[in-house]
C-alpha cells in the first residue's frame, strides 16, 4: 500500500527515467564533432576576452544588507498598518520603538561612512601644463 | 562522435526507419539563430511574424547558437561581419545548416564590383545548404527556402557514404 509520499516517489522516478532517457537517446544519435572553434565562449561573436569571474566591490554587499533590513521593515509595516486602529497607541508607540531601532542602525552606517561611495577623482587639464608639455 | 551518427559504412547495414524518424524531427524543428544583418532582415521579421508564422514550420528563434539548427544569414555580409558569422558558425552544434538570404549573402549583390568592405557571397566562409534570391527576397521566398532545406534534411542519412 503506497503512501501519499510513496506517490511522489514514483513521479521523482518516472522524472528521473524520462529526464536521464532524453539525454541518454541524443546522446545515441548526436553527431559528435569537437574544435576548439566550437567549444569557445559564446560571445555574441565576437572573441572571448579574459575570465567570465569578474570582481564587485565589496561595497555592493553592505549596501544591499542596509537595503535587506529596511525591506523587511516594510514588509512590517503593512501588517502593522492594517490592525494599528484595533490595537491603538500601543501598536503606535512600539512602531516608532522598532523604527528607531533602526534608525539608530542607520545613522551608525551613514556615521562609518558606508555610504560614502568612492568617486573617481576627476583630473581637470590646465592650460598651463598642456603649454609646458608642447614645449 | 556518436554512437550510431556515421559509425556504419554504406553498403554494409541499411537504416530507413530510424533515419526518417531522425530525420523527420530535425526537419520539423529547424530553429533558427536570432540574428539579422540588412534590410533582408526586416523580411525575415515579417516572416517570422503573424502574417506568414514561420513558427508553424517550427522554425524558433533561439538567442545562442548552441541551441540552433538553421542560421538564416539575412543581409549583406561586411568584412567586419564575416568573422564573426564564421565564429558563430563554429559555435552551432551539428547538424546545421545555412540559409543564404538575398542577393548581398548570395554573391555580394549591388556591391558584387565596387564593395570594398562586403565579402562577396557567404560561400566563400561557410557552407551554404540554400540559397534565397532577391534583393530583398519577400517572406514566400524566404519560406521557400525554409521548405527546400527541409526537404534536403529529409534525405539526409546518418551512415557513412562511400564513394
Amino acid at each position: 500500500m503506497l503512501t501519499d509520499f510513496g506517490r511522489i516517489f514514483i513521479f521523482f522516478i518516472v522524472g528521473a527515467i524520462f529526464t536521464a532517457g532524453g539525454l541518454m537517446t541524443s546522446w545515441l544519435f548526436r553527431p559528435k564533432r569537437y574544435y576548439p572553434q566550437k567549444l569557445s565562449t559564446y560571445e555574441c561573436g565576437e572573441e572571448p576576452i579574459g575570465d567570465s569571474r569578474v570582481k564587485i566591490n565589496v561595497r555592493f554587499y553592505v549596501v544591499a544588507l542596509i537595503f535587506v533590513v529596511f525591506e523587511v521593515e516594510v514588509l512590517f509595516i503593512f501588517p502593522w498598518a492594517l490592525i494599528f486602529q484595533k490595537v491603538g497607541m500601543f501598536a503606535y508607540l512600539e512602531m516608532l520603538f522598532f523604527l528607531l531601532i533602526l534608525i539608530v542602525g542607520y545613522a551608525y552606517v551613514w556615521a562609518k561612512g558606508d555610504l560614502d561611495w568612492d568617486k573617481p577623482i576627476p583630473v581637470i587639464p590646465q592650460l598651463s601644463k598642456l603649454l609646458n608639455n608642447k614645449s | 562522435m556518436g554512437l550510431l551518427d556515421k559509425q556504419f559504412e554504406d553498403g554494409n547495414i541499411v537504416i530507413t526507419s530510424l533515419d526518417n524518424l531522425l530525420n523527420w524531427a530535425r526537419l520539423s524543428s529547424l530553429w533558427q539563430m536570432q540574428f539579422g544583418l540588412a534590410c533582408c532582415a526586416i523580411e525575415m521579421m515579417a516572416a517570422s511574424a503573424s502574417n506568414f508564422d514561420m513558427m508553424r514550420f517550427g522554425v524558433i528563434p533561439r538567442a545562442t547558437p548552441r541551441q540552433c539548427d538553421v542560421m538564416i544569414v539575412s543581409g549583406t555580409v561586411t568584412l567586419k561581419m564575416a568573422s564573426r558569422i564564421k565564429r558563430l558558425y563554429d559555435q552551432m552544434s551539428e547538424p546545421r545548416y545555412v540559409i543564404s538570404m538575398g542577393s548581398c549573402s548570395n554573391c555580394g549583390g549591388p556591391y558584387w564590383e565596387h564593395g570594398y568592405h562586403v565579402l562577396k557571397g557567404v560561400d566563400r566562409i561557410i557552407p551554404v545548404d540554400v540559397y534565397v534570391p532577391g534583393c530583398p527576397p519577400r517572406p514566400e521566398a524566404l519560406l521557400e527556402g525554409l521548405i527546400k532545406l527541409q526537404e534536403k534534411v529529409r534525405n539526409y542519412s546518418s551512415v557513412k557514404s562511400v564513394a
